[in-house]
């Protein structure tokens, strides 16, 4: 199913900065770590936006706030026009039910000591709504089947279970409340490459029957181009790129996208010599003492003057998407 | 005290004979309370020097185990190897006492960690760690050895080494780690270095830095490389050749460019195609049916079997040689000739 032009999810200048304080008794701040600074983007029903960055990078701080585990600093999560922010009570209770999470490690994400009937049947407890006490077994098994496992195996422990299989133990989870939305955080990543793919299969059939909207939180590019309709590349806790997965991956314009790019190992040996590559230096500065201006200007080569002393704002420039540079530039580093 | 047979100026002669490294038909075994858990089945593979072998496999496959035991780093027991040999320069180096094998390990045969914060000793400096190695080995002085240390942190290209070298490390980043990690490896100019996953936790701009060092170190000092890796870009991207493990045994082998083109066997064909593609966007995306065999209850016959989309009746009861396709290239499957053309059914 195409996704549709509704948006569901509406991001307005997000911010969080984790105090850095000093003192035991007389705390006093003398920093913080902007994790997420000034983040905006849509997403709409049925549509799945990746979102890549390499650590440290805010992604998931992006996720938790997202979810309302987090308050943001400032800034807006609209669901369905709704400010998550300044939702309390029965109405954020309402609101948490619509946007669900997926974990990365399917190793630790599952209670050693509860049953699978009862990690999926949890979120029932805890908005009893959805279903009645005595109809939810019958659900349980029923999403077991949704996500490919076994109904017969819902007293069984996430021990007897392989990380595929677990991982659908958890996207089980993610479904029991029948959200809208899904973040998926590195949903792919602990698994064996055999198996990436059936996951990643599953997702897609998910959404195509839900009319799901995914959030794809990843560092592999080639699984999140896969499954993306549209890609947020992150950096420092802002979106320096964003657009169509074909404009990131053919006609991106930040350096720090192309050098990402690059980066990436091609499952192809014809021509390895000829790739270009550009290898950054260092590493990426810390989120406490963001440099001025642009960001990625300590680890640009095209860094001018300018970029210390301007940010470069998001919007449309060479290539038809948005990116955030002085110089943005249109350049195919794969050639595919 | 040297063992002669390992002498470092072997006659030129022999070195023509005998590859760096050979692994003949090794097998390694682990006594659990559940029973034997085979994790290696007869692997043979060559490095020569200059080479870089890229072994490929998921978890439980046995390739760290194989490295392991040509490092001598296993737990033995529980871990035994009731057979194979581990020749470096034609010596089996299995057969070695301990102490002989001390002396290649570290210095001629070097290795590097998947996770460099774990691999480090977080209460002594990283110049302490790679001056370690010359004080143990080569009987230096704690000033000299030190000295040392800020060369191949330098050659390592990390920056402000003089400054940094009496650092924990925690005060460097998990890259810089990794480059601290290959410092010590290389420290003693050893001839094979083997290489666990030396990116796996690192991003991809990282991960770029550090192969790139790891295939110039390679080129200045013409060392064999052992790669270890579960992900087909990084193999093709530096590898010459490679070896594909699934439970315990290499199911192909081959030079990385005719792999790439045209598997052998249908489990590293079922590894290519299911990499995402750019023009398969959209579409499902091939997916290796099953999980991986239990290594304490494999199943009989060929391993891949209950996975294999072409699996035929002789598949169940008959284990497959590594049948030899060319001098370079073999595969563990009956029907290799039909995967290799495509007609398999």
């Amino acid at each position: 199913m195409a996704p549709s032009s509704e948006r569901i999810l509406e991001v307005r200048d997000l911010v969080k900065h984790f105090a850095l304080t000093q003192g035991i008794v007389l705390k006093r701040q003398i920093g913080a770590i902007k994790a997420v600074d000034g983040v905006s983007f849509d997403l709409h029903r049925g549509e799945t936006l990746g979102i890549v960055g390499e650590s440290g990078c805010g992604k998931s701080t992006l996720a938790k706030l997202l979810m309302a585990l987090e308050r943001p600093t400032s800034g807006e999560v609209k669901i369905n026009g709704i400010d998550m922010a300044k939702a309390h009570g029965g109405e954020l209770k309402r609101m948490r039910r619509n946007i669900q999470m997926v974990m990365q490690d399917p190793y630790t994400s599952l209670n050693p000591r509860m049953t699978v009937g009862d990690i999926i049947g949890e979120p029932y407890e805890i908005h009893s709504e959805v279903a009645p006490k005595g109809d939810r077994r019958k659900k349980v098994q029923e999403l077991l089947e949704v996500v490919g496992l076994n109904p017969e195996h819902i007293n069984r422990y996430p021990h007897q279970f392989s990380g595929g299989q677990r991982q659908r133990i958890g996207i089980a989870r993610g479904l029991a409340l029948q959200p809208e939305i899904i973040i998926c955080d590195e949903p792919v990543s602990a698994l064996d490459v055999s198996i990436q793919a059936q996951v990643m299969n599953l997702l897609e059939k998910l959404q195509n029957e839900f009319n799901l909207a995914y959030i794809f939180i990843a560092h592999d590019l080639s699984v999140v181009r896969h499954i993306s309709d549209r890609v947020a590349v992150m950096y420092l806790g802002k979106i320096v790129e964003l657009g169509q997965d074909a404009a990131i991956y053919e006609r991106s314009s930040h350096p720090y996208t192309q050098a990402l790019l690059s980066a990436v190992p091609v499952p192809d040996p014809e021509g390895r010599e000829q790739r270009e590559r550009i290898i950054l230096q260092g590493d990426p500065p810390s989120p406490a003492d963001p440099p001025s201006g642009c960001r990625f200007r300590t680890r640009c080569w095209k860094a001018q003057d300018i970029c210390a002393q301007q940010e470069p704002l998001l919007e449309i420039r060479a290539g038809g998407h948005y990116s955030a540079c002085h110089f943005a530039e249109e350049h195919d580093v794969l050639h595919v | 005290m040297k063992n002669p047979s390992i002498d470092t100026h072997p006659p030129a002669d022999e070195v023509a004979q005998e590859p760096l490294l050979v692994v003949d038909n090794l097998h390694v075994e682990f006594a659990t309370r559940q029973g034997v858990v085979r994790a290696v089945n007869g692997v043979s593979y060559t490095v020569n020097a200059g080479e870089s072998l890229a072994v490929l496999g998921e978890s439980g496959s046995g390739k760290s185990v194989t490295a392991q035991a040509i490092m001598g780093i296993l737990d033995m027991p529980p871990a035994r190897i009731p057979k194979g040999e581990v020749r470096f320069r034609g010596t089996d180096v299995l057969q070695l006492s301990e102490q002989a094998r001390g002396q290649i390990r570290g210095q001629r045969i070097a290795m590097i960690f998947q996770d460099a914060l774990s691999a480090l000793n977080p209460v002594f400096t990283v110049g302490w760690q790679i001056g370690e190695m010359f004080r143990v080995h080569r009987g230096m002085s704690r000033r000299d050895a030190n000295n040392k240390a800020v060369e191949l942190m330098d050659r390592v290209r990390i920056p402000a080494a003089r400054q940094r070298v009496n650092d924990y490390p925690h005060q460097f980043s998990g890259g810089m780690r990794q480059r601290i990690m290959i410092a010590m490896a290389i420290a003693l100019d050893p001839e094979v270095l083997i290489a666990d996953e030396p990116t796996t936790a690192l991003d991809v701009t990282v991960q770029a830095q550090i192969m790139d060092l790891l295939a110039e170190l390679q080129r200045e000092s013409n060392m064999g490389l052992i790669l270890i890796t579960h992900d087909l870009g990084v193999v093709a991207d530096v590898a010459d050749k490679i070896a594909v493990m699934y439970a315990g045994r290499i199911v192909e082998h081959a030079l990385v460019h005719d792999i790439y083109k045209n598997p052998a066997h249908p489990y590293s064909k079922g590894l290519l195609d299911s990499i995402p593609r750019v023009d398969m966007k959209g579409q499902e995306l091939y997916a290796i049916k099953g999980l991986p065999p239990n290594l304490l209850n494999m199943p009989p016959g060929c391993a891949f079997h209950p996975r294999c989309p072409y699996g035929r009746p002789n598949c169940v009861t008959d284990v497959p040689p590594l049948y030899e396709i060319s001098g370079t290239r073999g595969s563990a499957c009956h029907y290799y000739r039909e995967v290799l053309d495509g007609t398999v059914q």
